[in-house]
């Protein structure tokens, strides 16, 4: 290898040919997808395309129908207990409503992963808490409860929590959905930060097309239950696609169905065109 | 299997008993594995750097135990004032009543005090356990649990039911003396029999047997008190509608489980 070539990415997340079925329905239809080291992979797509199920899948929350799933060079089929709780502790995430504790404070809600993983003297913990909470500027707030913050706090604390053990990986489920845009603006901010600082892979899920613009260095566009793209924003933003260029614009999908699929979905009953002839 | 309801009334009959059945087994089995579950982080969790937590376990003694004795302590001793009433009236028929202790005795220690406090401790801790998990489960926490690494069932879990399974029978202690005391008060301001004498009657008439016999219980209502209202939590969907539902739910079947099992015990052990 020459001195001028650079390295090979290294992949955290490596999915390939995933399938997965909620009973009958097939949600997630062969989804192969790679997730990079320091980069912030934003997943989009319409409602219903798969986009939260494959990031359930990424968090290692769903069992898959079939298909192969290595994070951080693990793969996950293989892992037992201990190893698969090892792997836990390597990731983060930050859910849509923040999933914070109700019965404990801010700073309890935190310090939760720590007092769990680590072996750190009370006042150590402490110590770490209020620097993470400083990283997303809720510094002062550790003894106020989750229902005393606004929304965009929450998120905040979240994400205080979500980094708390330094992970490797950062899982973000719609980050500024139902803030305001300078709210917004500042959780995108803070995962630029998370990632340039503490060189952590980020993977985004979000509707938010000015946010994933603004966060992502590679975006992958999802379609009922089908990857139909993935890109750098140039890439997403020039494609010729249609179904991506009617995302990116918010043309309605053409939802005009077949009478006879119709009539099958309210009844039941198989119509047979032939026999109507 | 199709979803769609069959059109005769009575297969739409006998298949809506059906999926009932299907769906009470699987709570069953849920129930089951739950307590396997239990048992496993209980022993096995240390070895994978995930301990039952003293400080919950301690916490939840305070929510379901110390915290309901006010309560307590007023119904059972209102249940014990009862029986005597009644049992003087009843016995006054055939110039008895002075015998009442034996039956104030039995009726507390035996059946009234562990059944009570079992029915009130499903309806004030079984349900906040069914809708604590509920919320937690609607509001993503159990699985941010999850992704951070902490088993849910080790975490939330085993906590409630070790503290349910200490506290229900030590409220149940706490009921028989109350209810007795409670007995001795209107049995000595009715029939003018000491407090003394009362208590030595029913030293006399009570064996170890019988107090085991309402202890025994009371550890089973426990089981079936903190299973219940983890099951119905755990099966929580939709948002907050979901969680009332699964709330009344579990207190409903937690009662319903109580009285029976509370019958079943009562008929093996008197065998």
């Amino acid at each position: 290898m020459s001195p001028e070539t650079n390295p090979p990415p290294v992949t955290v997340i490596e999915v390939e040919n995933l399938v997965t079925h909620y009973g009958d329905r097939e949600i997630l239809k062969g989804v192969t997808l790679d997730v990079r080291e320091g980069e912030i992979m934003v997943i989009m797509g319409g409602s219903g395309s798969g986009k939260s199920t494959l990031l359930r899948h990424l968090m290692a929350l769903e069992t898959k129908t079939s298909g192969t799933m290595r994070i951080l060079g693990q793969d996950i089929d293989t892992l037992d207990q201990r190893q698969f709780f090892d792997l836990r502790k390597k990731m983060g995430v930050a859910f849509q409503g923040g999933a914070l504790f109700s019965s404990m404070t801010i700073g309890e809600n935190v310090m939760l992963p720590l007092y769990e993983h680590t072996d750190l003297d009370p006042m150590t913990m402490d110590i770490m808490t209020r620097m993470k909470l400083e990283v997303v500027e809720l510094g002062g707030f550790e003894d106020l409860m989750p229902s005393e913050l606004s929304g965009g706090m929450i998120k905040r604390a979240a994400f205080a929590r979500a980094i708390v053990m330094d992970p490797k990986i950062l899982f973000c489920d719609e980050p500024s959905a139902g803030l305001d845009p300078v709210v917004a603006s500042a959780l995108d901010d803070l995962i630029l930060l998370l990632r340039d600082a503490m060189q952590m892979s980020i993977v985004v899920v979000t509707h938010e097309l000015e946010s994933a613009f603004k966060i992502a260095d590679r975006i992958t566009i999802l379609d009922r239950g089908h990857i139909l793209m993935v890109g750098t924003v140039d890439e997403v933003r020039n494609s010729s696609n249609e179904r991506v260029y009617n995302l990116l614009n918010r043309v309605p999908e053409d939802d005009s169905m077949d009478m006879d699929e119709y009539l099958h979905r309210l009844t039941g009953v198989e119509v047979n065109k032939d026999a109507a002839l | 299997m199709s979803e769609t309801s069959p059109a005769n009334p009575f297969v739409r009959f006998f298949d809506r008993v059906g999926r009932a059945t299907v769906s009470g087994v699987e709570e069953i089995g849920h129930g089951g594995v739950l307590i396997g579950e239990c048992f496993y982080w209980l022993f096995y969790g240390p070895r994978v750097k995930q301990p039952v937590r003293l400080g919950s376990v301690f916490h939840q003694m305070m929510e379901i135990g110390i915290h309901a004795i006010p309560i307590i302590g007023l119904l059972v001793a209102a249940i014990g004032a009862m029986l005597a009433i009644q049992g003087i009236h009843t016995l006054r028929i055939f110039g008895a009543e002075s015998r009442v202790t034996i039956g104030i005795a039995f009726s507390v220690v035996r059946e009234f005090a562990p059944l009570i406090i079992g029915i009130l401790i499903a309806g004030r801790s079984g349900s906040a356990l069914a809708a604590r998990i509920g919320t937690m489960k609607i509001n993503q926490e159990i699985d941010a649990l999850k992704v951070m690494g902490v088993n849910p069932v080790r975490f939330l879990v085993v906590p409630s039911l070790i503290a349910m399974v200490i506290m229900v029978p030590a409220l149940t202690v706490f009921g028989d003396i109350v209810g007795l005391v409670a007995a001795g008060l209107y049995v000595n301001a009715d029939l003018g029999i000491s407090m003394a004498a009362f208590f030595h009657d029913i030293v006399d008439i009570l064996t170890v047997d019988d107090i085991l016999h309402g202890l025994g219980k009371s550890v089973l209502f426990a089981i079936l008190i903190a299973v219940i209202g983890v099951v119905n939590g755990a099966g929580v969907v939709g948002g907050a509608d979901g969680v009332g539902k699964a709330t009344t739910r579990s207190v409903v079947q937690a009662i319903s489980a109580i009285v029976i099992t509370d019958m079943l015990f009562a008929f093996v052990a008197t065998r």
